[in-house]
């Protein structure tokens, strides 16, 4: 960390930031919806809730939302009329995003970008900033640490805060943040405060690892292990509580696959693309009638062997981020960190 | 101190008891039961198959799953770890063939309630909660600076906080407090739902609706929910639309509630693991209470009562059809 990159803004300044940003952007940002924490659109700065924890969906249905409408078509009296994805120019500000969450975005970007852009994805990504908030007490459920992270990294954020009590460092993760710092509601940094922030990032990653869950053993070798075991009974074992729902899928910030329906009427319709979800049975229902992922086992290990293994051997970041939504969220506690464990004790049995 | 309160290490133990005399007598190949979770405020289902594993067999107010979930067409002779609430969706399976009475061993526990894992999160101000210690009246959670005591009764789920059948109604061993109170059958909740405008119950059920993400867990945490295709996943022709629109997702509601019509157990299930707090219990509650009203019959409760909708009798009320 350099004075270079990171400046200083204090607390009382925030409400004016946001509202300064709320002006011109849509701004979307963690709120409290009931008893949930959203990552949802907001009105005003006060909407924004600024808790300790991570929000039940992520940034990602910002950018790659459940429903989208592609095209819309119509007889009309000249023939067929289509009516594209409507044009919102206004830029997208992702605030309050957690590290873990910024990151799955840079696998995001990849699969949307890489070796074609797909356009409703990269129309929305090319206008929009990504602000996070670091994890200064990171939760029992994360482990970005071990999967490559961190919880005060800033890597796929465009900017970065980081609390230090009354005032925040902010940290630019790209040259688009160091444009945006040149705003002069940030403030010079010193010396002193690079040292207070360096304290607070190394607590924060000593407590995930004293606890245990910032290491749970995710090395190189996981690809290979997981390549071996694909066959090994140890996947009745880990799949047997599984209810097959979508939760961890859905609510995963990586997780990428959709669907893509025309929803047609008499004389118009539209194609939507809608997310899909491997742990579904009709992802691989053949029109043969075959289904080559017949049960949860194989759709929860084509789960993990995506996430671990093909996305890495294809050149990518692995498809977890170490949020742990799937953890917690999972109905019955189906920890993906132990089956991490468990792959990799089995190997070396 | 042991996060575990006394009571329940003692319900915990008599369970482990019986599971391992099921297991040596060759009386259960599999006990399907509770097991600590990976982290606070959460227990979760096992599959125990060796007297070895049977330690890992606890009791507390996080075994929210309804293990009965797990039978259909299961093979095999099998015990049950079954809350009141299991045991009434056991008395459903068994009556609609998805289990024999004889395959199973019901190692009945009269349930306090469980705990609202997302409640409790939500009171905590989503901080990372370290620990939580359940006490019989108390529950008591750690984040990093603070502690804070609640009321375990007020942070059950409201479907517990209602439960009429908290000791199980069929069982082989029954383990735990028998006389537990329960709550009186009380619909006044739909009856004041019923007496608001139509146009408020609507819009009432589209906010609902809107918060679904179509992630099924309800449907798959159901024990009711167990064909072998459900409707939403017939794609030839496709039923119902797939995306998040409220056309589409209210349809989903709407008709999983009416295939639950006097099947439901009132387990709440559905709503337990619902990420998204959808209170999908209205509808279901409302059907609840027009099958008490018109045949008399509460899900669940009786191996020999057949169920109304499965049936048809002379005497069946019969208003819709001839009052306008």
């Amino acid at each position: 960390m350099s004075l270079d990159n990171a400046k200083i803004l204090e607390k009382d300044q925030l409400e004016g930031f946001l509202e300064g940003l709320l002006k011109d952007n849509i701004v979307f940002g963690p709120t409290s919806k009931g008893d949930l924490l959203l990552f949802d659109r907001v009105e005003s700065a006060n909407g924004i809730s600024l808790g300790r924890g991570n929000t039940m969906n992520s940034a990602k249905d910002v950018l790659f939302p459940q429903t989208e409408r592609l095209f819309a078509y119509r007889h009309g009296e000249a023939g067929v009329e289509i009516d594209g994805p409507s044009a919102v120019k206004k830029g997208f500000i992702l605030f309050g995003v957690r590290p873990c969450d910024a990151r799955g975005l840079i696998l995001l970007d990849k699969v949307f970008g890489e070796p074609l852009q797909d356009p409703y994805y990269g129309e929305k990504r090319a206008r929009t900033v990504i602000i996070s908030m670091a994890c200064e007490t990171p939760d029992p459920k994360c482990f970005c640490l071990a999967i490559g992270g961190g919880p005060c990294s800033a890597e796929g954020s465009d900017l970065l805060f980081l609390d230090l009590g009354d005032q925040y460092l902010v940290k630019a993760g790209s040259p688009k943040g160091m444009d945006l710092l040149k705003n002069t509601v940030f403030k010079k940094a010193n010396k002193e405060v690079l040292a207070r922030a360096d304290v607070v990032e190394k607590e924060a990653e000593e407590s995930m690892n004293q606890a245990g869950m910032g290491r749970v053993g995710i090395g190189e070798t996981i690809e290979k292990r997981l390549e071996a075991l694909f066959n090994d009974p140890i996947w009745d074992d880990i799949t047997e509580s599984c209810l097959g729902c979508g939760i961890c899928t859905y609510l995963c910030p990586t997780c990428h696959c959709f669907d893509i329906l025309d929803e047609a009427g008499q004389s118009a319709g539209e194609r939507i693309r809608i997310w899909d979800s491997c742990q579904f049975p009709l992802f691989t229902h053949q029109a043969s009638g075959v289904n080559p992922r017949p049960s949860v086992k194989e759709r929860f290990r084509q789960r993990i062997m995506h996430k671990l293994c093909y996305l890495p051997q294809n050149g990518n970041l692995p498809g977890c981020v170490g949020c742990g939504r799937c953890v917690t969220e999972c109905p019955v506690n189906l920890d993906i960190r132990e089956v991490i464990q468990k792959i990799s004790a089995r190997e070396a049995e | 101190m042991s996060p575990e309160v006394h009571w329940m290490s003692q319900l915990s133990n008599e369970i482990r008891e019986a599971a391992r005399g099921l297991l040596r007598d060759g009386k259960a190949q599999v006990i399907i039961g509770f097991e600590k979770g990976s982290l606070s405020l959460r227990g979760r289902p096992c599959f125990i198959r060796n007297e070895k594993d049977v330690e890992r067999l606890v009791w507390n107010g996080f075994c929210e799953t309804n293990v009965a979930r797990y039978l259909p067409k299961r093979k095999g002779k099998m015990a049950i770890v079954a809350k009141g609430c299991d045991s009434r969706a056991l008395v459903e399976l068994i009556k609609e063939n998805q289990v024999t009475r004889d395959q199973l061993f019901i190692i009945g526990v009269p349930c306090e309630g469980m705990i609202d894992r997302h409640r409790v999160e939500a009171e905590m101000g989503h901080d990372a909660i370290i620990e939580a210690e359940e006490r019989e009246e108390s529950l008591i959670l750690r984040t990093r600076d603070s502690e804070k005591i609640l009321d375990r009764k007020e942070y059950l789920y409201e479907n517990c906080k209602a439960c009429t059948h908290p000791i199980p109604v069929i069982y082989d061993v029954l383990i735990g407090k028998p006389n537990l109170q329960s709550a009186q059958k009380d619909f006044s909740d739909v009856e004041t739902f019923g007496d608001l405008s139509p146009e408020e119950r609507w819009a009432y059920l589209v906010q609902e609706a809107g918060k679904c993400i179509r992630c099924y867990a309800c449907r798959n945490a159901c024990p009711m929910c167990y064909c072998p295709e459900c409707f939403v996943d017939i794609s030839k022709p496709q039923w119902v639309g797939k995306s998040t629109e409220l056309s589409d997702t209210i349809v989903f509601h709407l008709l999983r509630a009416f295939h639950l019509a006097g099947r439901c157990v009132a387990c709440g299930a559905c709503e337990q693991a619902c990420p998204m707090g959808v209170d999908i219990r209205k509808l279901n509650r409302k059907l609840e209470k027009d099958v008490a009203d018109l045949f008399n019959h509460e899900a669940g409760c009786s191996l020999d009562e057949v169920a109304p909708l499965a049936t048809y009798r002379v005497d069946d009320p019969d208003s819709f059809m001839v009052e306008p």
